[in-house]
């Protein structure tokens, strides 16, 4: 039996992504979507889609069910659960293969055997897979615990069981200070989190994550498709993620790989799986220092760069493994070619610490994709990223004969990502595919928490940037000029003299950025900022919109994208937004000071006193005129300085009810 | 296909140096006291103005338009050597510009110069952007900003029929036509003033900075004894709240023009005149070079040809009679896409040469296109032989077409206006919708020196009949006061300063500056004409 249509039970860049490589075997797709999806690119792109539920992910990504009947509904033959949501929920796949339908991925046994992490690394232990030396028991007295200390070798780590944040931890670098370090732990622990148990492990200086990529079949055989670096984390979160590892030898390489087989053949894996290792990369890397974390029985997220450097499509050959064929290479086959790297492309507002974000994507732009540079999306522009999934825009991936080249195409494609109605991680990204520490391939899982300050920090858009933005605030796009039309066609004619503009744009705090332009009759430009002039010998505008300038002989591109209001300048790696100030919008928040009887009328009701705090929006005053009751709301929040008027009293048009106090500032 | 002009001049000659640098030296002396009108009052005022919290009148009026739009203004020059030389711009800002995508007449008080207070041009500026606006339907938007007619002229300001008073006399007709009236207070707005709010079709003013009042507060405490402040007896709260006088309050004037932009976005579009458009394509010959054209003596003659080839789509004119009346030249080009019918002269003219204009004009009316005249016109031909073929009644007939034809009518004046020569080619009083004079031009009844050999020649015969003599050194010290007084009167700077015309421009942006009035014309639609009889 071979998959003929494949319904995807997942959503955004991976729905869409799995879809590809079906449609390019010829397997019709089919996708789900809950109601906050309903319009998503993943169900644009698929033949046939099935509505699954509300936007909660647990009223209908979750829901095996639903997801399963729709594949009865549809015809469907296979379900393939892309990463996250049921893609290792053993039930899930139980009841799949109940079904009679395929389960693109590994056995319910693989993934329950791997699912729990401390049975899985006595599994791995068992299997002669290297484990992260400690005890993690019930035995606390001091002297069994510092002999334990001794086998795994100094420095350790003791930790609160229960602890967290960093509290109830000690580094102990030496035997003479184990008890003590241990005694203060226990307290710790104790005061904290009410556990005094603590446990140990080996202290791991510069900690790497370097994960292999594997495959089985159902045939028995089991590769690793070399490995992955993602030690550039933030909170166990991955960032960028790149293949081959930096400074990898192939005698490490040759060990890890030798591992992760043996952990994919302990629990008969099959199809794509990763096994994470943590590394102890002080000393470069040693083949007696990596240590197996977790194995992950899924595609990963990150899977693009391995594809990159292998050649292969790691979906099609899920197809074929879940067909029943025979994995088409042995280990000896596969080949390890250049260098790739992958960014997370998230809404999440780095500089205001990571909090994720929301917004409609009004612009979506983002490098040109060639064969070395790939962009997997599920969003297109004017999509929105909603708060019920994960914020995750697009993944950037670019390829290179080498490592260098493989940055410096990544660091481009960021910068030529263009992206407005969202704050998202662009900037950083960008930041740290230039970090020098990273270039150099001197990372360590620490290096952006280390750096976050630097890698976070807000660039204040310079005086240049921001005569840029006033002038596109003031050129209409080239496309949009009539030429037919000299009103339109003949920008800024004056007689004489230069024709001047003032552009006032917010500044983000409650205030103005007041920008005058003179466009002079030789087309310079003299830009008047509030702290600085820059001059333009000239500009012009590309059908695009994208402005080109001249300065003290000096040529620049910006490309500008405008939305409402808002014009977004990319210039050098830099993208700064700038919207301009709408005088009627910032009175439509501020309100009235009072309020004023609409017209003649009886008081009907008074619901607010003298002194009374209210927020805008709350009826404080009825008025009940030519037999109807007309309420009066609070024009803004603020606090009544003065009410004119009591119930039952006679009003006339015009006459003012009550007063607010005047506004602070 | 039409007929390409070809240029016979010589771009590097050195009579081309000399014709563009005599150019340049009259367009700087022009450039010069329009960059002096640009800045508006005293820096002093200016800087008074802004911190009241005002913006400044162009500003404001940048503010009003499209981003980008451009802004065809008249009467920049107007009261330029009038009044002690102390009301730049005659005290306000006119022109036309984009604001919604609709072209839009605009007039700004300037409150920097003499608190925006209207002298007698100041008047006459605002009367003829109305008139503007009305012949061609521009919406008009008034930033007012003025402390009303300005008393010590009040008799040259108040009580003729051309006055203060016709200014709400035409905001009523336009509103009666359904061309929109909008007033946005800034400022003060006071006796007569009040009119032009309470008369627009919409009115906002500005919180705490506009003021309208019959009287003001130290008027009214000599006539009543009342005492109340400007806000109390005028200002936008009280008009937007409870007299009705104004009808949208606005926070300061950025808000406000944000309102008015809004007003104007809500009208009716314009019926605009049905031309047969074509894509636009620049002369073949640079612009520029009509700086070099004209020749540095005004009494050389030059072929105004050149200048057409420089101003119209491809230098592709197709022209009307060439062997007939040559003095007269006349032909169809596009300018900027927009079909155009032009006159210009080539020598004085003839009995032919107004046959063959009368002739083109009905032409251009029945086919509805509009009408360029290029003016470098002595006059009409004189003399026993031309009186005799009735040159008087074939001036007539020219006369006759360029009065009554409905088509929209251009005129630039490009060397001399003399005579009936201004008549014929459709000078002020003619009604052109737009005047525009180049900084070489003289404009008079007729050259200086004729004028003073004309009073001589009457003065001598006098003399002769009651047996005096008179000396070549005593006529020459008569004719002398005469020829300065036409000389300094026929000056393009004294005529712009009076609004004998529209302004004075820079010849080489000829082009733009009579496809945007072209343009402009486009927002009325064409009527047919009925022209008046002609001496046959």
């Amino acid at each position: 039996m071979s998959i003929n249509k494949l319904l995807i039970a997942n959503r955004g860049e991976i729905a869409c992504r799995v879809m590809r490589t079906a449609r390019d075997l010829g397997i019709a797709t089919v996708a789900v979507y809950s109601d906050a999806d309903a319009n998503a690119m993943h169900v644009a792109m698929a033949d046939e889609a099935v509505r699954i539920g509300p936007a909660p992910v647990s009223e209908s990504y979750l829901k095996g069910d639903t997801i399963i009947e729709a594949a009865r509904r549809t015809g469907a033959d296979a379900i393939h659960p892309g990463y996250g949501f049921l893609s290792e929920n053993p039930d899930f796949v139980e009841a799949v293969e109940k079904a009679g339908l395929i389960f693109v991925g590994p056995s319910a046994d693989a993934i329950r055997a791997m699912g729990l992490k401390d049975q899985a690394k006595a599994l791995m232990e068992k299997a002669g897979v290297p484990v992260v030396p400690g005890y993690h028991g019930e035995e606390q007295d001091p002297a069994a615990l510092k002999a334990i200390a001794g086998e795994i070798g100094y420095p350790v780590l003791i930790k609160a069981r229960a602890g967290g944040g960093g509290k109830g931890m000690r580094r102990v670098e030496r035997e003479d200070e184990f008890e003590e370090a241990f005694a203060s732990a226990r307290r710790e622990g104790q005061n904290s989190f009410g556990d005094p148990t603590c446990l140990i492990e080996k202290y791991i200086d510069k900690p790497r994550h370097i994960e292999l990529q594997v495959f089985g079949d159902n045939h028995g055989n089991a590769v690793h498709l070399f490995e992955r670096d993602c030690s550039l984390q933030r909170r166990h979160q991955k960032v960028i993620e790149e293949a081959p590892a930096p400074g990898m030898t192939e005698e490490m390489r040759a060990a890890m790989g030798e591992a992760a087989v043996q952990a994919a053949k302990a629990v008969n894996y099959s199809g794509a799986g990763t096994v994470e290792f943590i590394v102890d990369a002080s000393d470069g890397l040693h083949p007696d220092r990596f240590w197996f974390m977790e194995m992950n029985t899924r595609l990963q997220v990150e899977h693009p760069v391995t594809e990159y450097v292998t050649g292969l499509d790691l979906v099609a050959l899920q197809i074929l493994v879940a067909n029943g064929e025979k994995l088409p290479f042995e280990q000896d086959d596969l080949q390890l070619m250049g260098h790739a790297f992958e960014a997370r492309l998230y809404a999440e507002d780095a500089e205001a610490g990571f909090l994720p974000a929301t917004g409609d994507l009004d612009t979506l732009v983002f490098a040109p994709e060639t064969e070395d540079v790939r962009i997997d999306t599920g969003v297109r522009q004017g999509d929105s990223i909603t708060p019920h999934y994960d914020p995750m825009i697009a993944k950037i991936i670019t390829y290179g004969a080498d490592r260098a080249s493989a940055l410096a195409k990544l660091k481009r494609a960021l910068d030529e990502t263009i992206i407005t109605g969202s704050v998202t991680n662009r900037a950083f990204l960008s930041r740290l595919a230039d970090d020098p520490e990273f270039a150099a391939g001197d990372v360590d899982t620490g290096l952006i928490g280390r750096k976050q300050d630097e890698l976070t920090a807000r660039v204040e858009a310079d005086a240049e940037t921001k005569a840029l933005a006033a002038l596109a605030m003031l050129t209409p796009g080239a496309a949009s000029a009539d030429a037919a039309d000299p009103f339109a066609a003949l920008h800024n004619f004056r007689l004489f003299g230069p024709a001047r503009q003032i552009v006032l744009f917010d500044d983000g705090e409650g205030g103005q950025i007041e920008i005058a332009v003179e466009r002079r009759r030789d087309g310079t430009r003299h830009v008047v900022l509030p702290d600085a002039t820059v001059d333009f010998d000239n500009v012009a505008v590309g059908d695009d919109g994208a402005l080109t300038v001249h300065r003290d002989g000096l040529m620049s591109r910006a490309t500008v994208v405008r939305s409402g209001s808002t014009i977004t300048i990319s210039r050098n790696g830099q993208t700064h937004s700038f919207t301009r100030h709408d005088p009627a919008a910032a009175l439509d928040d501020a309100g009235g000071d009072g309020l004023i009887a609409p017209m003649p009328g009886l008081v009907r009701q008074v619901n607010a006193a003298s002194g009374d705090r209210v927020e805008k929006g709350r009826t404080l005053i009825v008025l009940e005129a030519m037999k109807m009751e007309h309420s009066l709301t609070a024009p803004r929040d603020g606090v009544i300085a003065e009410l004119m008027v009591g119930e039952g009293d006679q009003v006339e048009q015009g006459a003012l009810l009550l007063q607010l106090e005047p506004e602070e500032g | 296909m039409s007929a390409l002009l070809t240029s016979q001049i010589a771009t590097r000659s050195e009579a081309f140096e000399t014709n563009r640098k005599a150019m340049e030296e009259q367009l700087a002396a022009v450039r010069q006291i329009a960059d002096r009108a640009l800045e508006g009052g005293s820096e002093r005022s200016r800087e008074r103005h802004l911190s009241r919290g005002k913006m400044l009148p162009r500003d404001r009026v940048q503010n009003l338009l499209d981003p980008g739009s451009p802004f065809l203004e008249i009467g920049l020059l107007a009261a330029n050597g009038l009044y002690g030389d102390e009301v730049p711009a005659a005290g306000a800002i006119a022109g036309i510009g984009r604001v919604m995508g609709r072209d839009v007449m605009v007039l700004a008080n300037d409150a920097t110069v003499k608190g925006g207070t209207y002298y007698p041009l100041t008047v006459k500026k605002h009367l003829r952007a109305q008139e503007i606006a009305e012949q061609n339907r521009l919406p008009c938007v008034y930033l007012v900003d003025s402390g009303g007619a300005n008393l010590p002229n009040q008799d040259e300001v108040f009580p003729d029929r051309d006055h203060f008073g016709r200014i709400f006399f035409n905001q009523a007709q336009m509103s009666a036509k359904g061309i929109a009236q909008i007033a946005v207070v800034m400022g003060s707005c006071t006796a007569g003033g009040a009119y032009v709010p309470a008369m627009s079709d919409e009115t906002i003013i500005v919180k705490e900075q506009g003021t309208i009042f019959l009287a003001g507060p130290p008027l009214v405490k000599a006539a009543t004894g009342e005492t109340v402040t400007a806000e109390e007896l005028g200002g936008g709260d009280l008009h937007t709240r409870l007299s009705g006088v104004a009808d949208h309050l606005a926070e300061n004037d950025a808000h406000a023009l944000v309102i008015a932009r809004r007003i104007v976005g809500n009208l009716a579009p314009a019926e605009r005149a049905p031309l047969n458009l074509t894509t636009p394509e620049a002369p073949a010959y640079d612009p520029s070079e009509i700086m070099g054209l004209v020749p540095a003596d005004p009494k050389v003659p030059f072929d105004i040809r050149e200048i057409i080839a420089r101003i119209v789509d491809g230098s592709r004119f197709d022209e009307f009679k060439a062997r007939f009346g040559e003095t007269l030249v006349c032909g169809f080009a596009h300018l900027h896409g927009m079909p155009v019918g032009i006159l210009a002269n080539n020598g004085v003219l003839f009995a032919d040469s107004a046959v063959k204009g009368a002739h083109f004009v009905e032409l251009c009316s029945q086919r509805k296109i509009p009408l360029l005249f290029l003016q470098n016109i002595t006059g009409f031909m004189v003399g026993r032989q031309a009186e005799a073929g009735g040159i008087a009644r074939h001036g007539a007939k020219l006369v006759t077409a360029v009065s009554t034809t409905a088509v929209p009518k251009i005129t630039m004046i490009v060397g001399g206006s003399y005579g009936a020569g201004n008549y014929g080619m459709a000078g002020r009083a003619y009604s052109p919708r737009f005047l525009w004079s180049w900084p070489n031009s003289r404009i008079a009844v007729m050259g200086g020196e004729q004028a003073a050999q004309t009073l001589a020649i009457v003065k001598r015969q006098a003399m002769e009949k009651r047996g005096e003599e008179w000396s070549v050194e005593d006529e020459a010290a008569f004719r002398k006061p005469t020829e300065e007084m036409f000389a300094r009167q026929s000056h393009p700077l004294y005529a712009s300063a009076r609004l004998w015309d529209d302004g004075v421009i820079d010849p080489a942006r000829s082009r733009d500056i009579l496809a945007l009035s072209l343009a402009t014309t486009l927002n009325a639609p064409i009527d047919d004409t009925r022209f008046g009889l002609f001496r046959m």
